[in-house]
């Protein structure tokens, strides 16, 4: 079985994107099936199910959704693997712009879009960078001048991967990008002992156990402070 | 690689385009000019490198792709550009042979591309932006001056072989006119960007209806003005040969004065629509059916002279439109 890792900033076009790829690698008669991470809310599910296609959901609730994406995705792999699929797909929204789901040896793609501002590329961290492919959603309707420099962008963050165009709605793009994603010689039966590409931010301070009081005496752990100056004379 | 002994004020000096790279990663390399990219890169902190997810093997990895990508880019904008765009049939969605074996498009023609929604044109210029091999659904092939393309085309972000214009393209971005046309000149690494924006701004200009200052923020351009921009930005500043067209609105801007500027400055024009005019300004429309191409059919003399009916009655409308804006009454013969 292949796996395909997708992350992107919330409501970038990670779905579509999927749903329209899927439909091209359908009629290759390839199994697929997706496991959709989100944090406290997806009905992303019903959109796959309604295209046929095996899902699972998993909600992080109050924890990190990707240290939980990395905590499940050996299990999720098991589920795939008994369903016989061909290819596995995980889709989860970059929450904070500083994780990366992505595994070495997995492929991953990066889906973010054109209207997100010229400055994106710049906030993403390890989830744009690391990527192998990054796809550019809605280029339909911006100009051909933003297209060019927001692609421009990207590039400089990063150059290796392969950037490409696609049309959520039409599905430009999409049968283009199928191509790209199975590998026979990227068969693998677990993801067990494999390496995150960047290790998650850390955290563990007293909020991350449940403080709600806000001062100085009830901060414990990783704390870090802002640097305001000495400008307020 | 030779980058690595070079101190980055030398980097920068022998690439000035590295500067951007800097910037876009967020390294501040004030103050450490002297010191070679992986020395600078080790002056950081174990802590700043977990703060601010730095990957060091990565950026140095990334910067020579980077270098690599540039000098390529560099090296396609001295070349000439493309000639010709040949396209060789493959079969619609029933599997049917399409109705032509080959068609060739040379640069600074103009092909309408005609059919239903949902007949096949998407495919089709997704077929030539992948310059498909008979590795698409239409087993189609692309052939770039009757040649195999390189695979340049698919996969750098950079190289794009197709521009597009369409309907519904708006800017979005908080800029001044000035502003929006330096963005874009820097990054497709003009030299000169002065020269450049004047440039598009005259063209921009004889196109619109209405003229507008440099100083306008783009989002606050009419429909006419802002499409009579993109379109003189995307034939003097966009790096790719071929442009597609979806439709242009009649209003507020000279179509046939666009079309000309395009095919002046050497772009191979594809044009979906189905306004009469612009149909039959081109030489030739690609028909589609089922998700193939049923037929090429060239302009004929008839239909040139439909075409001159066609341009007077878009003139009278025009003539009607500006005198409504002036504000003077309608009139005159009929």
């Amino acid at each position: 079985m292949n796996i395909v890792i997708f992350s992107g900033p919330p409501s970038s076009g990670k779905t579509s994107i999927i749903l329209k790829t899927i439909d091209t690698l359908k009629q290759r008669n390839i199994n697929i099936g997706v496991v959709k991470f989100d944090c406290l809310y997806t009905d992303d599910d019903v959109l796959y199910e309604k295209a046929g296609i095996p899902v699972k959901k998993g909600l992080s609730g109050a924890l990190c959704p990707d240290h939980f994406f990395a905590s499940n995705i050996e299990e999720v792999v098991q589920w795939g693997l008994k369903l016989g699929l061909d290819l596995l797909i995980t889709e989860s929204a970059g929450l904070c712009n500083r994780c990366s789901p992505y595994i070495k040896q997995i492929k991953g793609v990066c889906v973010i879009d054109n209207l997100s501002g010229i400055n994106t590329p710049k906030k993403i961290g390890p989830m744009l960078k690391s990527a192998d492919i990054v796809v550019i959603t809605k280029g339909d309707i911006v100009s051909q001048a933003e297209r060019e420099v927001f692609a421009s962008k990207v590039s400089s963050v990063n150059p290796r991967a392969v950037t490409m165009n696609i049309n959520g709605l039409t599905g430009q793009g999409a049968y283009e990008l199928s191509t790209l994603l199975i590998d026979k010689e990227k068969d693998i039966d677990s993801v067990q002992g494999m390496e995150l590409r960047f290790p998650m931010p850390a955290a563990m301070c007293s909020y991350c156990l449940g403080e709600t009081r806000i001062g100085e005496a009830f901060q414990m752990g990783n704390v870090r402070k802002m640097d305001l100056g000495d400008d307020h004379e | 690689m030779t980058m690595n002994n070079l101190s980055i004020r030398e980097l920068i000096e022998k690439y000035p385009f590295v500067a951007s790279y800097f910037e876009d990663n967020k390294l501040d390399i004030n103050g450490f000019e002297d010191y070679t990219f992986e020395e600078y890169l080790n002056h950081f902190s174990g802590e700043e490198i977990e703060n601010w997810a730095i990957d060091k093997e990565r950026l140095k990895e990334d910067l020579e792709a980077f270098i690599v990508q540039m000098k390529e880019f560099l090296g396609i904008k001295d070349e000439v550009g493309i000639q010709s765009l040949t396209i060789v049939s493959g079969h619609d969605k029933s599997k049917n042979p399409e109705g032509f074996r080959e068609f060739t498009i040379n640069k600074s023609e103009i092909v309408s591309i005609v059919g239903p929604t949902g007949s096949g044109k998407s495919r089709l210029l997704a077929d030539i932006e992948w310059t498909a091999q008979n590795d698409t659904p239409t087993g189609r092939t692309i052939l770039i001056d009757g040649k195999k393309p390189d695979m340049k085309w698919r996969y750098s972000s950079n190289n794009k072989l197709v521009a597009q214009l369409s309907q519904n393209m708006n800017f979005v971005m908080d800029l001044t006119v000035r502003e929006f046309l330096e963005l874009h000149a820097q990054s497709r690494l003009v030299e000169d960007v002065e020269a450049t924006i004047d440039k598009i701004i005259i063209a921009a200009n004889n196109l619109a209806g209405e003229k507008f200052d440099i100083e306008t923020p783009v989002t606050s351009l009419s429909g006419g003005q802002s499409r009579a921009l993109m379109i003189a930005d995307t034939a003097i500043l966009s790096s790719s040969p071929i442009v597609l067209i979806d439709e242009i609105e009649n209003a507020g801007i000279d179509r046939k004065k666009a079309l000309d500027l395009l095919v002046s400055e050497d772009k191979i024009v594809l044009m979906a629509t189905h306004d009469p005019t612009l149909a039959l300004i081109a030489d030739k429309r690609i028909v589609i059916k089922n998700g193939g191409i049923d037929k090429i059919i060239e302009t004929n003399e008839e239909e040139k002279a439909i075409l001159t009916d066609l341009e007077r009655m878009d003139l009278f409308i025009q003539g009607m439109r500006s005198k409504l804006r002036s504000g003077e009454r309608l009139g005159g013969k009929r």
